[in-house]
């Protein structure tokens, strides 16, 4: 078994045009730095991207959105990024706003095998529309669907050669459901270690969902709002 | 006088009890954490992942992997707890959050909010509203009576996109505490010099007063 590979270029290789990527972070918090800037090296297009942000405007996946690499965001908050909103007004950018929740239920589902399940979030409003309902304990409820990408791409605190990983602090969010719904999952991590030297009761991701693993550089980790006492 | 923000955060905060988990959104309601009363213990979640947030971090120790809901960086809590957002939403929709406080835009006397568009001006997305006041058990919007040119937010109908419906059960305005019921907005109290004519006057939705109304103690 050989998953390590040496860097962000290889690790996104295979990735082509048109295709549809989870990528993880909540914010600025916990994305994978390393691979975005791969992607925009890439010149890749026409790409759909789930993510539960969209970067800001100079970093993050609005380095993605500033190139037109992205053809369709599913997101649900974009709130940070002055080019997207120009652009979805503009209707250069398809949109699919999705409550946060349900986001990461359709990552955490697709990756384990259940291709729909109901939710309350968006009823009797436009997340509502076209959608199925169903009333559970007197409560109407979502049908909403299980989501599988082409490549999930996530970033971690600390890895190990089999694909095993430990998420640090809020930089956790939608790293761990994404890497289980990944046709392939590429991980990049702060610190790539031997299997064997990571704790196996602390392991967030067992390595079975992840197949390609790198050690990130330089990151940046930028903060979105510092707010101090 | 009308509340300003804070006085408004101080308000909701009675409502904290010992022992409550409680989801405070963006804005006005994270200013709640200021004024939990003394003798009441509250664990605050944080839909990214989080539960036990603590102030924000001293000069030069901000971390970037520990923000909350609003991508400050704060701290947390000893007893505290890090998971991943699905994990997040589980205890969410679960009902195991004992209390939410979102702000709004508009509310109605069914219970109705509207806080996450206003179209053709901002679709920034409902991030984890939808998902928060679906799920509630107990839901308080912290919310300006009326808009800056004196229209009523406490409506019949939402004028903007719905949130979520029937689903607000308490409100504190700038100029009142109200009940949210099966018959309309129940006056409960009154910010400190405003009469409950002036309370009528700034709500569109249906308005129910009962006996004396007292004024807002804090």
């Amino acid at each position: 078994m050989n998953k390590v590979v040496k860097d962000a270029q290889e690790a996104i290789a295979g990735i082509k045009d048109g295709m549809t990527l989870m990528v993880g972070g909540f914010g600025l918090s916990g994305i994978p730095e390393n691979c975005i800037t791969a992607l925009v090296e890439s010149g890749i297009k026409d790409l759909t991207c789930i993510s539960n942000n969209a970067g800001v405007d100079d970093f993050g996946l609005g380095l993605l959105l500033q190139k037109r690499q992205v053809k369709k965001m599913i997101s649900s908050y974009v709130g940070e990024n002055a080019e997207f909103e120009r652009q979805l007004l503009a209707g250069e950018l398809e949109v699919d706003l999705i409550p946060q929740g349900t986001l990461a239920e359709r990552c955490r589902a697709g990756g384990a095998g259940i291709p729909a399940f109901y939710v309350p979030a968006g009823y009797g409003t436009e997340v509502a529309d076209n959608k199925e309902v169903r009333v559970f304990n007197g409560k109407p409820h979502l049908l909403e669907y299980g989501m599988v990408a082409d490549f999930a791409i996530v970033k971690a605190w600390k890895g190990d050669t089999h694909g095993n990983l430990i998420y640090r602090n809020t930089a956790n969010n939608f790293n761990q459901p994404m890497a289980t719904a990944g046709k392939i999952t590429i991980a990049e991590v702060e610190e790539l270690v031997p299997a064997g030297t990571l704790d196996p009761n602390m392991i967030h991701t067992p390595g079975i969902y992840v197949q390609r693993i790198f050690q990130g550089k330089n990151y940046e980790k930028r903060i979105e709002r510092k707010t101090e006492r | 006088m009308a509340l300003t923000k804070e006085q408004i955060a101080q308000r909701i905060a009675k409502e904290l009890k010992d022992g409550y988990y409680v989801n405070l959104g963006i804005g006005i309601p994270t200013l709640v954490a200021n004024y939990i009363p003394e003798g009441v213990e509250v664990i605050l979640q944080s839909e990214n992942g989080m539960l036990g947030i603590g102030p924000f971090p001293l000069q030069g120790e901000a971390d970037p992997d520990l923000i909350n809901a609003g991508k400050q960086t704060v701290t947390v809590l000893p007893g505290g707890s890090f998971f991943d957002s699905s994990a997040s939403f589980g205890m969410i929709r679960g009902g195991h959050v004992d209390l939410t406080v979102l702000g709004a835009f508009e509310v109605t006397d069914k219970g109705d909010i509207a806080s996450w568009k206003i179209p053709g001006k901002m679709v920034k997305g409902m991030g984890g509203a939808m998902d928060l006041v679906a799920s509630a058990k107990n839901i308080v919007v912290a919310m300006q009576h009326t808009s800056k040119d004196g229209q009523s937010k406490l409506l019949k109908e939402c004028t903007l996109p719905l949130t979520g419906v029937a689903c607000v059960k308490k409100i504190v305005s700038d100029l009142a505490v109200i009940d949210v019921t099966d018959e309309g907005f129940k006056l409960l109290e009154r910010a400190p010099g405003v009469t409950v004519d002036d309370i009528r006057k700034a709500t569109e939705g249906k308005l129910i007063v009962e006996g004396e109304i007292p004024e807002m103690q804090f």
